[in-house]
This record gives structure tokens, C-alpha cells and sequence, in this order.
């Protein structure tokens, strides 16, 4: 069960605005470059997030470049899962591989602020401020496999190999 | 029940008969890094426990995106990679070789190919057939130690386009109509196969510029069937012998057909912030630029060059614009010199930055001010993209900013043709 409080973006929230490409310099220096996350969409969110939360987006949620410091520095800054009507591919198989769910569902029922409550196995989101409960979509198996066994290169250091 | 081009190379590739919405694990022929997301997947592989590189030869890490380096930052991450490039034996592509898309397609990418890569351009290589996509650098990381990764086999859109272009229109142009009609997201996840007439005459860079766009329509691949064209150029490129015929089945399944009429395209424009924020650069005009790029691994080729060259020779950019021109490989560079197009564009008034990604991510040469607007043939608008949120990106065709540099403003091409 994770819990914690809803961050609310728009649409089409793009890794530009997650990491923008003028901090590439510290991309080998995480806890800086974590201090910069999601800067271009709320240059207070930093100040804002709490660990456990949750970054909600609309549409077309991380679309962009390939890197996976944008998940990776949500990730650091505390945030336990994304929410999103729908994600990118590349940041979605990126987010999942690095362990950091997303989860597509209405996100127009959500309010910033909200306290949420997520059942990655019921596959339910309950925002206990408003009292309604939303179900998310199927994870596909594979993804599942790595999400529940800590992320991709975890689960290749366990399993020395990537089946389906 | 036939199969597209995305099924039958990932078919061959998993030794399956791979249909759309199944997983596979596919082989991958080459994986490639570039210097941003490089260092992240050298930590990755080195702490993933797979010790040795799947095959060394086949893996090529790229400095492109700080090409020099810009700071000690950056510079210390380019050690990085020169580094594992001499522990694992793969391949360095050095600062002032060029954009790893670029040296993808000159030098290893092959029809039927599966190629991944830690940049999203990566799609770009399906403009000769390849099965190219981009992924993050776990993903890469993996490839790049199993040589091989899995892969859900795309849905597949064909895109048919017939028609001639008009003059001052071209593929560019192509891609951001498509994209500003079906939306950044109207691709996700699929894949996207160009056929028709306009396609079957179009020259490999127009199909490269193309193909590097799938992924701004949210698309996993966007792939071309290789033909005489493509035969012609990997000929050209000394790799005559990595040609393949490839082409979808004629009863191969679509999830949608989109139909384009390339004689109706007009000089098209995406403005701020989002690249499916179409326009024609008419209705565009007397929009003001502090600065013109062109270059990239979008329209950074000779062909892009040449248009530039065709507008811009014996004339000047406007004052106060900063027009800058960027060759996306030491190769079309040292082409770009032998036919007078540098002295040409240096004349016009143009600054040649080295070979590389330039001012594309904002990372260093040329990074906008406090409301300035910026007219480029790259990929991406987003919001802060070249280093400034506080600024302003316009994307176009080459014809159309060279035209708009003349003028100082954003304009139709054909004004000046
Ligand atoms: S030119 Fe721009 S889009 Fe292309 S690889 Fe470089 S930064 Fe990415």
C-alpha cells in the first residue's frame, strides 16, 4: 500500500520539463541534479514533495528524450508512483525498470493536494480526500516481473538473463 | 495473414512468427549510447553483474551532445566512456565524429536491423529498414550485455503518401503536417510505416528526416521499406553488401491508414511548446527570431545544407539574427567544404559550429535569452528545450529557415525562391 499526497500537472509533461537538458552537467551528480526535478513544470516542487507522493499528470505523460534520469531523479526526490491518463513509452518502460510505478487511469478526478492511497495489487487508487476510488490499468506480466523484483538490472543480476 | 515491416524483422529477430501485442526477446544487432545517457548506462552495466559486452564491435558509445565539452562536468562524463570504451573493446565515436544518428546510418545500421539506442531519436535508422528504437539506459545496458532485450511488437500505422511536393516543400514538412494532425500522442507505442509514391521517390535523407520524427508522434519505430534508394546509398557509403530487400506484405495488417496528398503540404511550422502545435509559415509571418539553426540529426545532412546554400549564397542573414549552421557529421562537414557550401553560408553570414547536436538541448552553444524566439530544423520544442524556459522554439524545414534568416522574421519560402 503506498500513501502520500498528489502533486497535479497538466498534459504532455515531457522530460524536458523533468530534467531539462541544461543540468546534462549533473547528470553524474544525482542529489544535485535531483534538486532540479520537474523545475521547468513547478519551480516549487522540490520545496513541496514529500517522500511517498505521488506526481500526477494528464496526457502523454514523459514524452520526449530516452533519459532515464527523469525517473530516476523523481525516484530520489521521493516520489513512490506516477499517475497519468497515458505515459510515453520510453518513460514508462524506463520508470518500471527503475522500479517507480505508473499507472494509467483518470487522472481528471484527482485534485492537487489530495491524499491517496494505491493498492499496486488491487490495482486501485483511493483519494481518501474526496472519498472516490479509481482502478488503474494491467501492468503487462514482464514489466510486473521487474517491477516486483526491484527494477531491470536487479532482476538481470538475479536471474543472469531476461526471459518473457 | 501477412505481416509489416515492424512483425517480420522482429519475427526474424526472436526466431518467432511475431504478430502485434505479443512480447518477444529479440537479438539486437547494435546498441548505442550518447554522452548524456552513456555514463548512466556504463553504472548500469557495470553493477548489473553481466561483466563482459555481447558483442563488442556492435556497441558504440557516442560523444555528440557536449561535443567539446562544455565544462569539467561533461568532461569527467566523457572520461567515463572513453574509459569502457578501451576496458570492453566496443566502439568510441569521439567528440567531431558527429550525431550518433548520423553515424548510425553512415556506418552500421542495416535493413532488417534491430538497433536499440539511449537516445529517442534512435527511430531514425528505419529510414533504411532497420527496426530502431530508443530506450533508457537499464534497457541499453541489457542489449548491450545479452545482446538482446524484449520487445512488444508494435501495432503498426501505414502512412501512404502520393503526390508531388510543391516547390519550397519537402519532407520536413511532411512530418510535421503528420504529426500536428494526428497529435504527439497519436503514435504511442506503435509503429509507423511510410509507403506511396511521394515515399518510393524520396531521397534517403528526406526519409531519414522522417523516420527521426516517429518518436515526436509518440511512435516506437517509424520504418521504411528498403528499395533501390537504399541500395544506392549504403553502396555509396562503401556497405553495399549490407543491403536487403525488405517490404511489407501486400496483406499485412494495419491498425489505421493515414493518406496524405504531398501536393497540398504547405511550408509548415510547429510553434510553441509542443511540436504538434502545427501552422504554414504564411500565417506565421512577421514573427520576429533572434536565431536560426540548422542542423541536427534531423536536417544536419548535405541535402539540408544544399537548400540552405540555395537561398542564402550571395545574399545576407538579417542583422541582429544568429544564424546558425551545424553539419551533423565529419563526413557531410568535409563534403559541406569541398563544395563551397561552408564558405557560402560563413559569407551569408552563418557561424559553423563543430559537428554534433549544437545548440539542439540546450546543453551549450547557442542557448536563448529572456523571451528570445528561435526558428530551428530540429526535433523538439519543449518548453526550455534550448536551455532558457523563458524562450521561444520554432521547428521548420531547412528552406524555410533559410528563408526566415534572410528576412529576420519567420516566412514562407517561396518568397524567396
Ligand atoms: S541533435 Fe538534438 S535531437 Fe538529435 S540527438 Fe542531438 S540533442 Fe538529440
Amino acid at each position: 500500500m503506498l500513501n502520500g499526497k498528489a502533486h497535479k500537472f497538466g498534459d504532455s509533461i515531457s522530460t524536458d520539463h523533468i530534467i531539462p537538458g541544461r543540468y546534462a552537467h549533473l547528470r553524474s551528480n544525482l542529489p544535485e541534479l535531483a534538486k532540479h526535478v520537474l523545475e521547468d513544470a513547478d519551480p516549487n516542487f522540490v520545496k513541496k514533495v514529500k517522500p511517498g507522493d505521488f506526481v500526477v499528470g494528464g496526457n502523454n505523460f514523459g514524452l520526449g528524450s530516452s533519459r532515464e534520469h527523469a525517473p530516476l531523479v523523481m525516484k530520489m526526490a521521493g516520489v513512490s508512483a506516477v499517475l497519468a491518463k497515458s505515459a510515453a513509452r520510453i518513460f514508462f518502460r524506463n520508470a518500471i525498470n527503475l522500479g517507480l510505478p505508473v499507472l494509467i487511469c483518470d487522472t481528471d478526478k484527482i485534485k492537487n493536494g489530495d491524499e491517496l492511497e494505491i493498492d499496486l495489487t488491487a490495482g486501485t487508487v483511493k483519494d481518501k480526500t474526496n472519498g472516490q476510488t479509481l482502478t488503474f490499468g494491467k501492468i503487462p506480466g514482464v514489466m510486473l516481473k521487474i517491477l516486483n523484483e526491484g527494477g531491470l538490472i536487479a532482476y538481470v543480476k538475479k536471474h543472469g538473463d531476461i526471459k518473457v | 495473414m501477412g505481416k509489416t515491416l515492424a512483425e517480420k524483422i522482429l519475427s526474424e529477430k526472436s526466431g518467432t512468427n511475431a504478430k502485434a501485442g505479443d512480447i518477444v526477446i529479440a537479438k539486437v544487432d547494435l546498441a548505442f549510447v550518447q554522452d548524456t545517457t552513456g555514463p548512466l548506462t556504463v553504472r548500469q552495466f557495470q553493477s548489473s553483474g553481466m561483466g563482459k559486452l555481447a558483442n563488442a564491435k556492435r556497441t558504440v558509445l557516442f560523444i555528440d551532445h557536449a561535443a567539446p565539452s562544455p565544462n569539467a562536468n561533461l568532461s569527467n562524463d566523457h572520461i567515463t566512456l572513453r574509459d569502457f570504451a578501451r576496458q570492453t573493446g566496443c566502439i568510441l565515436s569521439d567528440a567531431g565524429d558527429g550525431v550518433c544518428h548520423q553515424i548510425v546510418q553512415e556506418a552500421y545500421a542495416r535493413p532488417g536491423d534491430v538497433i536499440v539506442g539511449a537516445d529517442s531519436h534512435t527511430v531514425t535508422a528505419g529510414g533504411l529498414g532497420a527496426f530502431a528504437t530508443g530506450m533508457g539506459s537499464s534497457d541499453v545496458a541489457v542489449a548491450m550485455g545479452l545482446g538482446k532485450n524484449w520487445f512488444r511488437v508494435p501495432e503498426s500505422f501505414k502512412v501512404a503518401v502520393d503526390g508531388d511536393f510543391q516547390k519550397g516543400v519537402g519532407a520536413k514538412d511532411l512530418i510535421l503536417h503528420l504529426i500536428g494532425k494526428i497529435g504527439a500522442d497519436g503514435a504511442t507505442y506503435k509503429s509507423l510505416e511510410f509507403t506511396g509514391s511521394t515515399i518510393k521517390k524520396m531521397s534517403m535523407s528526406g526519409r531519414f528526416t522522417i523516420a527521426n520524427m516517429a518518436v515526436e508522434a509518440g511512435a516506437k519505430a517509424g520504418i521504411f521499406a528498403s528499395d533501390a534508394t537504399t541500395r544506392k546509398f549504403l553502396q555509396e557509403e562503401g556497405r553495399g553488401k549490407d543491403y536487403k530487400t525488405l517490404e511489407a506484405d501486400a496483406d499485412a495488417v494495419y491498425e489505421k491508414t493515414i493518406t496524405i496528398d504531398a501536393a497540398k503540404l504547405e511550408p509548415t511550422v510547429s510553434k510553441p511548446h509542443t511540436v504538434d502545435n502545427t501552422s504554414t509559415a504564411k500565417a506565421l509571418k512577421g514573427t520576429k527570431l533572434n536565431q536560426v539553426v540548422i542542423g541536427t540529426c534531423t536536417n544536419g545532412r548535405l541535402e539540408d545544407l544544399a537548400v540552405a546554400v540555395s537561398i542564402l549564397k550571395g545574399k545576407k542573414a538579417a542583422k541582429n539574427i544568429r544564424l546558425i549552421i551545424v553539419p551533423a557529421s565529419r563526413k557531410i562537414m568535409l563534403q559541406a567544404i569541398d563544395k563551397g557550401y561552408i564558405k557560402a553560408l560563413v559569407e551569408a553570414g552563418a557561424m559553423i559550429l563543430p559537428v554534433g547536436c549544437g545548440p539542439c538541448m540546450g546543453l551549450h552553444q547557442g542557448a536563448l535569452g529572456d523571451g528570445e524566439v528561435c526558428l530551428s530544423t530540429s526535433n523538439r520544442n519543449f518548453h526550455g528545450r534550448m536551455g532558457n524556459p523563458k524562450s521561444f522554439i520554432y521547428l521548420c524545414s531547412p528552406a524555410t529557415a533559410a528563408a526566415s534568416a534572410l528576412k529576420g522574421e519567420i516566412v514562407d519560402p517561396r518568397e524567396v525562391m
